[in-house]
């Protein structure tokens, strides 16, 4: 065994250990933890597979927004653990039926004969000089520029939709407006008077 | 140099020398974080000291001579001070926050370049390794604020997460207009690509970008008059309220190991990094060829880094709300813009950066 497959096999080991640990711990904010756990053993993975883009967007955007994003909700939400509870045997059946549905369905893509070293080459090793970001950006802005750029407007459009969901007429409401703080200027709040004193014009 | 990691490859032949190169890494990185501790130490003294001259003051004068011990005293003192543990807080997380907050705060420094062919790793994304570490490290303030079960650290750790959240976009956009100029998202092409004296830095054709990129860099590393997740006169000390001794400590080396870290970057991409600002000037350039580029790097950001004391010293904290909108309405707006700029400069090939 050389070392490669030594640190793939730690790195597999903890991708697994962390998703089971996020699925089987009890509190909500040490399941994102251990998300962040698996993320991070993922893009090392990638790492090793020469997808360096892939595993530093993998955290840049996932660990770096999203998963901050999440802890921030569950900071927030003060979840009752008592009524889940309750739910849960309820809800049971429906959610064994469910889980057979996509035990079977990944069974059937996922399974031992997709994989391995007959179906699936060992991907060749590139040189010192490689750079999988310029041939990533190669790809992504000549063969798929439209794939790419379709992608970019159904992103913009589901912002403009998400906006115009939450974004009513305006209300009164007494809020301030930053921009008009901003703007002030001294002379605005402050009038310098000139006052010539009494003293002096008698002196005069 | 070579000579010396043949040796090691030498000693410790086992997998095919990965052993030793994984010692060699060791070295590097040893050779790397032992300086900046040091460094981080003596800022905090540089600090205390420009702040105190400021407001006629004197500072630290009295361990050392002129108080030059300062720093040394005052890392005792946190290293033999009792650590207190709330009794609600959650152990095991209230003790990671510190390990996560200092980890992405060391392990940027790796893909730096400090001179010609003088980095621990050259990466070929090292820009989106700098983006991608530095946003991992708002964990150890969230972790922090919610691990200690106390309501001023969860106020702090609240305020840090958007922050950080709505800045890093703007941080990265404004990166985006130094990657179309250099073309590469290798630090160390960066750098080449501003060989060639002070006109051939990017400071001229991205200055307000420059201008947005430090400020944002005084919201990531949470530093005055943007430190609303400490702001003593509001939440008392933000995340750090109940975090004591060594613990403390650690909190306070990633704030400033942060922040010398910005100062660096911002010279790497706006203002030349190693590179000698005397180039392509005829007799200074041959005068000052012996400086070797580490020095050029060190003295331009001691420059920023003396900018971060200014500031802190001359002006009044934000607003909470203020902060917001300066990064949606003003930075990222303005970011956009620039990179069309930038596009039309790039296509019709205006000045000497392409």
């Amino acid at each position: 065994m050389n070392f490669e497959q030594i640190i793939f096999y730690i790195l597999s080991f903890w991708f697994i250990a962390s998703s089971l640990a996020m699925i089987f711990s009890r509190n909500a904010a040490k399941a994102v933890l251990f998300l962040i756990l698996a993320f991070f053993s993922a893009a090392s993975i990638w790492l090793l597979l020469e997808a360096e883009f892939l595993a530093i967007t993998l955290i840049l955007v996932y660990v770096g927004a999203v998963m901050v994003l999440f802890l921030f909700v569950i900071k927030m939400l003060n979840i009752d653990k008592s009524t889940l509870r309750a739910k849960f045997a309820g809800y049971l059946p429906l959610g064994l039926l469910v889980a057979a549905v996509i035990v079977t369905e990944m069974a059937m893509v996922l399974g031992y004969n997709q994989f391995g070293l007959d179906v699936m080459a060992a991907p060749a090793r590139h040189g010192a000089d490689y750079s999988n970001i310029t041939v990533l950006a190669l790809q992504l802005y000549t063969d798929y520029i439209y794939s790419f750029e379709l992608a970019a407007v159904l992103l913009l459009i589901a912002i403009i939709a998400a906006i115009t969901l939450v974004h009513r007429k305006e209300v009164k409401r007494k809020g301030q407006s930053i921009a008009q703080q901003v703007k002030v200027q001294a002379k605005d709040r402050v009038r310098l008077v000139s006052i010539t004193p009494k003293n002096k014009e008698n002196k005069s | 140099m070579t000579g010396v990691w043949q040796l090691i490859y030498e000693w410790l032949p086992w997998f095919d020398g990965v052993v030793a190169s994984i010692v060699i890494i060791l070295i590097k990185a040893l050779a790397l974080v032992l300086p900046l501790m040091l460094v981080v130490a003596y800022f905090t003294y540089a600090e205390r000291k420009v702040i105190g001259y400021m407001q006629l003051r004197i500072g630290p004068n009295r361990v050392g001579a002129k108080g030059w011990l300062q720093p040394i005293a005052d890392a005792l003192k946190l290293m033999t001070k009792e650590i207190i543990f709330p009794s609600k807080a959650n152990i095991y997380l209230f003790l990671l926050a510190p390990v996560l907050a200092i980890t992405p705060a060391i392990a940027v420094w790796a893909v730096v370049p400090f001179d010609e062919g003088m980095y621990v790793a050259n990466l070929d994304i090292s820009l989106l390794y700098v983006l991608a570490i530095g946003s991992v490290g708002v964990y150890g303030i969230i972790l922090a604020g919610w691990a200690s079960n106390s309501k001023y650290p969860l106020l702090g750790a609240l305020r840090s997460a958007s922050l950080l959240v709505s800045y890093e976009i703007v941080i990265g956009f404004a990166l985006v207009t130094v990657v179309m100029i250099a073309g590469s998202v290798n630090l160390n092409d960066i750098v080449m690509a501003q060989k060639g004296g002070v006109l051939h830095w990017y400071w001229i054709p991205l200055f307000p970008m420059m201008i947005i990129f430090f400020i944002s860099a005084l919201v990531e590393t949470n530093r005055a008059p943007f430190d609303v997740v400490e702001g003593e006169s509001e939440i008392v000390g933000g995340t750090h309220v109940e975090y004591s001794g060594m613990t403390f400590a650690v909190f306070f080396l990633a704030e400033y190991a942060n922040m010398i870290f910005m100062a660096v970057l911002a010279v790497i991409l706006f203002f030349g990094g190693w590179h000698s600002p005397f180039e392509g000037i005829a007799y200074l350039e041959a005068g000052f060829s012996w400086v070797p580029g580490i020095i050029w790097l060190l003295a331009k950001s001691t420059f920023f880094m003396f900018l971060y004391l200014w500031i802190r010293a001359t002006f009044p904290r934000f607003r909470y709300d203020q902060i917001m909108r300066l990064s949606w309405k003003v930075f990222l707006p303005w970011t956009i813009v620039w990179i069309f700029v930038v596009a039309l400069m790039t296509q019709f090939k205006i000045g000497p950066w392409f």
